[in-house]
């Protein structure tokens, strides 16, 4: 695409700032605004993608995928406020989701492992796996409240925590993964994934967009599963003290000193 | 009354007394905007006097008093005094913020919290039960733990049966029919609810058990149905109960003792035929 076509593009925006004034939507400026955003983040990651990749050294890009991992992780544990401890867990569980499925594609030489695949597709994982760690979080943080009396007489039956939370962190889990199992089964009937077009509108064969299609929609259920339940696994335990007592989030601090073994 | 006499040191090492609970309080932070405070009691009706920090609320102040064993100890007053709140501390699922519970001679914390929570068994408002079937509900406890049955000492009172057989019997002790172990928990009636609760608790073999008001929740006939169960299953295996209730008729019926909790205080504790009348004549004063 030439520069000319990229700014030509600028007439779709002119399309929807046209309609919102004519509807006094008074969206003008923020469409505008976020049209600057659009084309200054992609054009650095863009240069700073082709920076990487002619540099390709492992560090450059181990330290992309790093610096993504906890902007994921920072978005998602954003979600779980009011539990103590949960931005390190979800960072734990995303880069669960994360460095075991890049790991496995490598090793099955399925991707190579030069920045060019590594990169992009650490970012579709990141994002996936960014979304089900929220989806779990807040799935979590409203059943714990609402089943808080079945946790607490699975605990006065001498459950251990892990026992007592069981069907709640089921629930949760269950929710951070139908989204990537629903959008999987509906693939190619209700739309296209970005990914594909794009591969497609760069003249890609589709037949070929496809294939890469298919790995992109079986890595992510592979790691939003990994990410869910590694989360559900570490997050629990910020819902109970030493005690083995539920304390529910933003219940602020227990009484200091309640705890004792 | 005992109420604010000094803890005797001998009181906690009595084998009459279960429980000694020597200069219990409670404080909770004050509940968040989202009032996440659910359990306490005593909340909208914290102490009249002084509240030691303003961020703090006093559920329950300075309680000192003996819970005898193998009675009846019922536990009245008005709603939001800290009854319940006083009960959650008996089996650790909430700790007091000073003072020691001793449970058979030895502070509650010294017991390892699970072996204490299946020893002292609770009942709720509400039977909260599990998805899934009565006798999924019922093995509960007894499947948590690793096969040793051998319990500590005292309450041998159910056979050693496993499985189906003890299903059987647990439901036989509550009055249902076996035949009720396959089904699902959604389709019981409250009352059935009620006892399968009862079931799952006992199927640990607790020496105590702790009653939440487990009556409130059902109609009149089956109150009193589960109300004759309590009691007889109790004169049987001369379990240790404490049992909530804000019913004083029900209290006077089934008390041995009666303590009287009011904003957080105990304000008498005794018999319940000298008890009861006298707080009956104060709740009348109170309401003029």
């Amino acid at each position: 695409m030439s520069t000319v076509q990229l700014l030509s593009t600028l007439a779709l925006v002119a399309v929807s700032m046209l309609l919102s004034s004519w509807q006094r939507l008074k969206l003008e400026k923020e469409i505008g605004y976020a049209t600057l955003r659009t084309f200054v983040q992609l054009l650095a990651i863009g240069y700073v993608l082709s920076y990487v990749f002619s540099f390709n050294r492992w560090y450059a890009t181990v330290a992309i995928l790093v610096a993504m991992t906890l902007i994921a992780a920072q978005n998602a544990a954003r979600r779980g406020r009011g539990i103590p401890g949960a931005f390190g867990r979800v960072l734990l569980a995303i880069a669960l989701g994360e460095g075991v499925t890049l790991a496995l594609m490598l090793v099955l030489h399925i991707i190579a492992g030069s920045p060019r695949f590594l990169i992009p597709v650490a970012g579709m994982i990141l994002g996936n796996c960014m979304v089900a760690s929220g989806l779990v979080l807040n799935r979590l943080k409203d059943e714990i409240r609402l089943r808080s009396a079945e946790v607490e007489a699975a605990l006065a039956l001498g459950a251990s925590p892990r026992q007592a939370i069981e069907q709640v962190l089921k629930g949760a889990v269950r929710s951070g993964m139908i989204p990537t199992i629903d959008s999987m089964k509906t693939v190619g009937l209700v739309s296209l994934p970005g990914m594909m077009t794009g591969t497609i509108l760069a003249g890609a064969d589709p037949l070929l967009a496809v294939r890469y299609q298919i790995m992109v929609m079986l890595m992510l259920s592979a790691a939003t599963t990994i990410a869910s339940i590694s989360l559900a696994m570490v997050i629990y335990q910020s819902f109970f003290n030493r005690a083995e007592q539920l304390v529910l989030p933003q219940a602020g601090a227990h009484p200091a000193g309640a705890a004792g073994r | 009354m005992i109420s604010g006499q000094r803890s005797d040191r001998r009181e906690w090492e009595d084998p009459q007394n279960a429980f000694f609970l020597d200069h219990i309080s409670r404080e909770i932070p004050h509940p968040g905007e989202f009032g996440t405070a659910a359990h306490s009691a005593g909340e909208e009706q914290a102490t009249s006097n002084s509240v030691p920090t303003p961020r703090r609320l006093r559920i329950l102040h300075d309680i000192t008093a003996c819970i005898p064993a193998s009675q009846i100890t019922c536990v009245v007053g008005p709603s939001g005094a800290g009854k319940s709140s006083l009960l959650r501390l008996l089996n650790r699922l909430d700790s007091p913020t000073s003072g020691t519970i001793y449970w058979r001679g030895r502070s509650l914390e010294s017991y390892p919290v699970r072996q204490l929570r299946r020893q002292v068994g609770m009942l709720f408002q509400f039977p909260h039960l599990f998805e899934g079937t009565v006798e999924q509900n019922v093995l509960f406890g007894p499947r948590l733990q690793p096969s040793s049955t051998s319990q500590a000492d005292g309450a041998a009172r159910q056979p050693q049966a496993t499985g189906p057989a003890l299903v059987a019997e647990l439901l036989r002790m509550v009055g249902l029919p076996a035949e009720l172990a396959g089904r699902s928990t959604e389709k019981l009636s409250g009352g059935e609810a009620a006892r399968v609760a009862l079931a799952r608790a006992l199927a640990n073999q607790p020496q105590v058990l702790l009653l939440d008001e487990p009556t409130a929740s059902l109609d009149v006939a089956s109150r009193r149905e589960i109300e004759q169960l309590i009691l007889r299953l109790q004169r049987e295996s001369g379990l240790t109960v404490v049992w909530v209730s804000h019913d004083l008729e029900q209290a006077a019926r089934v008390a041995d003792r009666v303590m009287v909790i009011e904003h957080g205080e105990l304000t008498a504790f005794g018999r319940p035929d000298v008890i009861l009348p006298a707080f009956e004549t104060q709740l009348e004063a109170d309401r003029r």
